[in-house]
């Protein structure tokens, strides 16, 4: 499928808005402003934005504890977002949930979680819902390759295969679980592979292209659309930081992330890509794009620095509906 | 005497047991860390709060294990290895995943015993880092002890100091019933005066702090040391009160409770859940039963609210009971009347 350059410039400002947001995170996280525990999701743009970029809003989306990039992918305000993580009033959950817990409804978004492998049976849901509703839609279920050891995880594809569900398993396999390798914590070294046994069409993508990652994404549309049930795309990629900021990563070789960042980094070969296409979008284009990204992100974080943070009257709202 | 963090005295006891008890395995996400990375460093982190460095390069792979993510295989698989004549040390990192595998602590190991009729013994321990305070969220952030307190079959504890936290694990490592022991995150760094040797505290004694006639104070884990601040305050104004750390939440030590109500007649519970069926409600209730006629004062629970605990540093400050509304809560007490 040839996107058109319109298209191809909402990608790459997409994964620009991505990168630059957790980047900006990971300096102002060096300076205490941001409370909690935070996970960058930079180095996985193109899976994020590979995989979101034909849904619509009303297609879903589980995320995980690793999930601004599928926020900002599925098209939550990016101000919001940065408002939340820095515990703000007028953050996209009013300041309770926090980096972990970004959700919004109305773009499909069913939230972040916080539990390792809590997503899934989620999207199964979700996909329930879009199966008895007959538009087409579908639900898509991240996880990373920690996750894909989670039993929920097994019943929710099970469950799936059993219903012909329309999801989509996104394992965005950045090489660790945490503190542990994939090659210790997936016995099988295949996650794909694993996925095959439960009955669905499973495929293994280069997950620093975003190209490949919308291929495969789009095979998995129609035959969801079509009433063929589920798939899986393992997508191969890597995290730019730590399991999380302040994670001293001595698990891995002291030069993994520079030469991956060199090798693996998904907006570069976006931008050669364009380049050998012939420019479908140009240099000057895309340094455009770069600094709007640059101004919105700047901006986004000035306000969140300025807004109020929750009265304390907020501590017992929205426990329940009423009570 | 050495002073030790509470993160290094549950160390020393696991090292201490590990080498006394070849049976004694530790389980768990990282409990080494490192398996499979590009580093080729074996011990990348010794747990995620660091309470299990070192036992890899002293015991091994066989006894030190990284798991993947997969927390109902990691209780389930420790509480087989129970049964099967191991002492296994589980560790879950942060106690809100036990939603993840309670069936196999409450279907499963809670019920062994009962339901075979006496006959098995499954002698595991589950370490689970709890508690708000490190805005870390509603799902890294609880305090459930409350529920694992309510199944019959299981012992709770909840350590407020490195010197409790050492002589805990030790007995609950060598207790032949299933233990889950919490550890407050908040109290990780903090340091106490630690013996070297090993040493074991009985499940169900309180540890009685302070003396004082003018209420008795009952306080869990964290809340012990706010406790504690909240009665500085007060000592200046004359005000002298007993304060009861019970350890463990189950077996808990009535008899202490009671007594101490008898000679006071004022109840204060302090508890970092939330109050509905809770530890604080369970003491309290134990005393309106059992203590009615000591009481001069309605009994005063400082908890946080019914609700999750909010993200927001600014409503987790609000969330968290502290010694101002512990201070608040006694001068109440003090100020009613029957």
């Amino acid at each position: 499928m040839t996107l058109s350059p319109e298209r191809l410039a909402q990608v790459y400002r997409s994964m620009k808005l991505i990168r630059e947001f957790e980047e900006r995170l990971h300096t102002e996280i060096a300076t205490g402003e941001i409370p909690g525990f935070t996970h960058l999701y930079s180095g996985q743009e193109a899976v994020a934005v590979g995989v979101c970029e034909a849904l619509s809003d009303a297609d879903y989306i589980a995320s995980t504890h690793r999930g601004h990039g599928h926020c900002i992918a599925k098209g939550c305000d990016v101000t919001g977002m940065m408002k939340e993580i820095y515990g703000r009033a007028d953050g996209l959950c009013k300041g309770k949930g926090g980096s972990m817990h970004i959700a919004d409804f109305g773009k499909g978004m069913l939230g972040a979680n916080a539990i390792v492998g809590g997503g899934p049976p989620l999207a199964v849901g979700a996909a329930i819902a879009c199966q008895l509703r007959g538009a087409g839609n579908v639900s898509v279920a991240f996880g990373g390759d920690g996750s894909c050891n989670q039993g929920t995880v097994f019943e929710a594809m099970n469950l799936a295969v059993v219903l012909k569900a329309p999801v989509i398993f996104v394992f965005e396999n950045n090489g660790y679980s945490e503190h542990t390798g994939v090659d210790y914590a997936v016995g099988s070294k295949d996650i794909a592979a694993r996925s095959a046994g439960f009955g669905m069409p499973a495929e293994k993508v280069d997950g620093s292209d975003f190209f490949a990652v919308h291929a495969a994404m789009q095979r998995a549309l129609q035959r969801a659309r079509a009433g063929g049930g589920p798939s899986t795309i393992e997508a191969l990629t890597t995290r730019f930081f730590g399991h999380f900021e302040g994670d001293p990563q001595r698990y891995r070789a002291k030069d993994e992330v520079a030469q991956q960042r060199r090798s693996m980094d998904c907006l570069a070969r976006f931008r050669a890509r364009m380049e050998a296409d012939g420019g479908p979008l140009t240099a000057a284009q895309l340094d455009a794009i770069d600094a709007e990204v640059m101004a919105e992100i700047d901006a986004a974080v000035k306000a969140a620095k300025a807004a109020p943070l929750p009265p304390e009257s907020e501590l017992t709202t929205d426990v329940y509906i009423n009570y | 005497m050495p002073q030790l963090s509470m993160r290094d005295a549950i160390n020393q006891a696991l090292h201490q047991e590990m080498a006394r008890d070849p049976r004694v395995i530790v389980l768990g996400e990282d409990v080494s860390g490192g398996a499979g990375g590009s580093s080729g460093e074996r011990e990348a982190s010794g747990g995620i709060f660091g309470v299990t460095k070192g036992l890899l390069p002293k015991f091994g792979a066989g006894r030190v294990i990284d798991t993947p993510i997969s927390e109902s295989a990691i209780v389930g698989a420790a509480a087989g290895a129970a049964l099967a004549g191991l002492r296994p040390v589980a560790e879950l990192m942060f106690a809100d995943f036990v939603g993840v595998c309670m069936d196999q602590i409450y279907n499963q190991i809670a019920k062994f015993r009962y339901m075979f009729g006496g006959k098995s013994t499954c002698p595991v321990v589950i370490r689970m880092a709890m508690g708000a305070g490190m805005n870390m969220g509603a799902q890294h952030s609880q305090s459930i002890y409350a529920f694992l307190t309510a199944v019959p079959g299981l012992k709770v504890v909840v350590p407020s100091n490195a010197y409790d936290a050492k002589g805990l694990m030790i007995q609950a490592i060598r207790d032949d019933d299933p233990v889950m022991f919490f550890e407050h995150k908040a109290l990780y760094p903090k340091k106490a005066e630690v013996p070297e040797e090993a040493y074991t505290l009985a499940f169900g004694e309180a540890n009685v702090l302070r003396e004082g006639d003018d209420a008795t104070v009952v306080a869990i884990g964290r809340m012990v040391s706010f406790a504690e601040k909240a009665l500085d305050g007060l000592a200046a104004q004359g005000i002298q009160c007993d304060l009861i750390d019970p350890r463990s939440t189950s077996p808990l030590d009535e008899k202490t409770i009671l007594g101490s109500v008898e000679n006071t007649g004022r109840l204060i519970v302090v508890d970092e859940s939330p109050p509905r069926c809770s530890v604080a409600s369970d003491i309290a209730a134990l005393v309106a039963s059992r203590g009615f006629e000591s009481l001069q004062a309605p009994v005063e629970m400082v908890t946080p609210p019914h609700s999750p605990v909010p993200f927001s540093p600014a409503l987790e400050r609000a969330y968290v009971p502290g010694p101002q509304k512990i201070a608040d809560a006694i001068r109440r007490t003090l100020a009613a009347r029957r």
